[in-house]
This record gives C-alpha cells, sequence and structure tokens, in this order.
C-alpha cells in the first residue's frame, strides 16, 4: 500500500516557551536525580563498609567536578521538588490560569535556584568535616 | 452500542489492563518523597559534619534507620516509573527500548537492595 504523506505531529513548530521549557527542565532534572539515587546508595554501601572504606569514598566526593555534580544535584533536587507540588496542585485540577501558572512557574525556577545554591552551601558546611 | 465487556467497564482497567495505576502510583510516591526528601535533607545538614562516626550513630536511631529505608525504596520506585515514561518517549526501537527498561529496572532494584541492607548493616550494629 502506497504512503501518502502523513502530517506530523506539530511539536517541531510549536513555539518554546516557559511552559516547555518548565516541563522538559522537570524531566531532566528527574533523570539528574536517578543518578543521584545511586551516589547516595554508594555513600550508604561506604558507611557500611567500615570508616576506612568510608573515608576513601568520600574523599572522592570532595574532589571539585564531584562538588559541581553535587551542585547540579541540590538544584534538580529543589527544582523537581518545588515544580513537582506544583504539578501536584495542577493534578487535583488548580492553578491553570495563564496568569496564575506563569506566576507559580516563575516562583519555582527563582525558588529552585536560590534554594539549590543555600542546600549546597548548607551540605558543604555541614558536611566539612569529611569533604 | 458498546463492544467493552461489562467486566472490562466494571474494572475501568482499559486494554493496558493496569488503568491509572502507574500515573497514580507515581503520585503517590511523589508525596511521599516531599516529606521524605525535606526529612532527608535536613538531617543531612545537622548532621555536624559527615565522619563515619557521625553518619553511623546517626543510621543507628531506630527512626532514622527507618525513614532510610523507606526513602530509599520510595525513591526507587519513583525513579523507575519516571525513568519509564522517559525511555517509552523517546525510545522509538522497540528492541532497544525493552533492553534500555530492563536494564535500567535491574540497575534500581539492585541499587534499593544494596542501599536498604546497608542502613540495616548500620541499624542492626554489624557494619564495621
Amino acid at each position: 500500500m502506497a504512503q501518502r504523506a502523513r502530517p506530523l505531529s506539530p511539536f517541531l513548530h510549536y513555539r518554546w516557551q516557559y511552559t516547555n521549557t518548565l516541563s522538559i527542565l522537570h524531566r531532566i532534572t528527574g533523570v539528574l536525580l536517578s543518578c543521584g539515587f545511586f551516589v547516595l546508595v554508594y555513600w550508604l554501601a561506604a558507611a557500611a563498609a567500615g570508616a576506612a572504606r568510608y573515608q576513601s569514598a568520600v574523599g572522592m566526593l570532595g574532589s571539585p567536578p564531584v562538588q559541581l555534580i553535587l551542585f547540579g544535584t541540590a538544584f534538580s533536587f529543589c527544582y523537581h521538588l518545588l515544580n513537582g507540588v506544583r504539578h501536584l496542585f495542577f493534578d487535583l485540577g488548580h492553578g491553570f490560569e495563564t496568569r496564575t501558572a506563569r506566576k507559580s512557574g516563575w516562583a519555582v525556577a527563582v525558588g529552585a535556584l536560590a534554594l539549590g545554591l543555600v542546600l549546597w552551601l548548607v551540605l558543604r558546611a555541614g558536611l566539612g568535616g569529611a569533604l | 452500542m458498546s463492544l467493552r465487556s461489562p467486566l472490562r467497564r466494571v474494572t475501568g482497567l482499559g486494554s493496558a489492563k493496569g488503568g491509572a495505576s502507574h500515573w497514580y502510583i507515581q503520585r503517590v510516591t511523589a508525596v511521599a518523597l516531599v516529606l521524605l526528601g525535606l526529612w532527608f535533607v535536613a538531617a543531612l545538614a545537622s548532621l555536624g559534619g559527615a565522619s563515619h562516626a557521625n553518619v553511623v550513630n546517626w543510621l543507628a536511631s531506630p527512626i532514622s534507620s527507618a525513614l532510610a529505608v523507606l526513602l530509599v525504596v520510595t525513591a526507587a520506585y519513583h525513579a523507575l516509573l519516571g525513568l519509564q515514561v522517559v525511555l517509552e518517549d523517546y525510545v522509538a526501537d522497540h528492541g532497544k527500548r525493552l533492553v534500555a527498561l530492563l536494564v535500567v529496572k535491574f540497575a534500581l532494584v539492585v541499587a534499593a537492595v544494596i542501599g536498604v541492607l546497608a542502613v540495616l548493616r548500620i541499624a542492626f550494629g554489624v557494619a564495621a
């Protein structure tokens, strides 16, 4: 059977705007947090393996590139948490009006950056002894 | 006239046989993770340095170890559901998709078991 040219899904010519930006960021931070989950398990396993093994594992966590990853994880945590709560309100049928959705979107973006930075600094200070 | 059987209509599960359970469990684990995530961050921040002694002391308390086990299991489940949707959306090839889903799910379950066992070893004082 001959295939005729079919209309394509319109995602290619949708205008890029805040809605899909926040949505794809939720996915990206979710995937990053899934990677962070493996770091969490590594940390727990290291703690269970004894003081010597723990020290060498945590020493690696303190290196600059890993610190950058930890900052990304802290931001991802805050973003996914805030935007996740926003989505739970959407699921309950609230906050769909354009003005409300834009406001909550901005709150999530700014809040995640600010809280992510605070969280990273607090963790750095709190974990300071070992890192 | 409906082509759906009376049983299908009653159970409301549709052709995928799962109904909205995937969607729903994702939300339930999300609500749980809001609480567990906030607890975990607060606990980490107030640990007073992540030395081995501090971490082991913290996880040795019954409440901390119970919440840590819940965090590991819930986070793994939530990640599994979320990564499944991502893979189903972006991996078009059915064979590759199947392999990717299996690898991701096996990895998460194995990691969850390792995490839970680590917490239990510390909680029961087995850890060195």
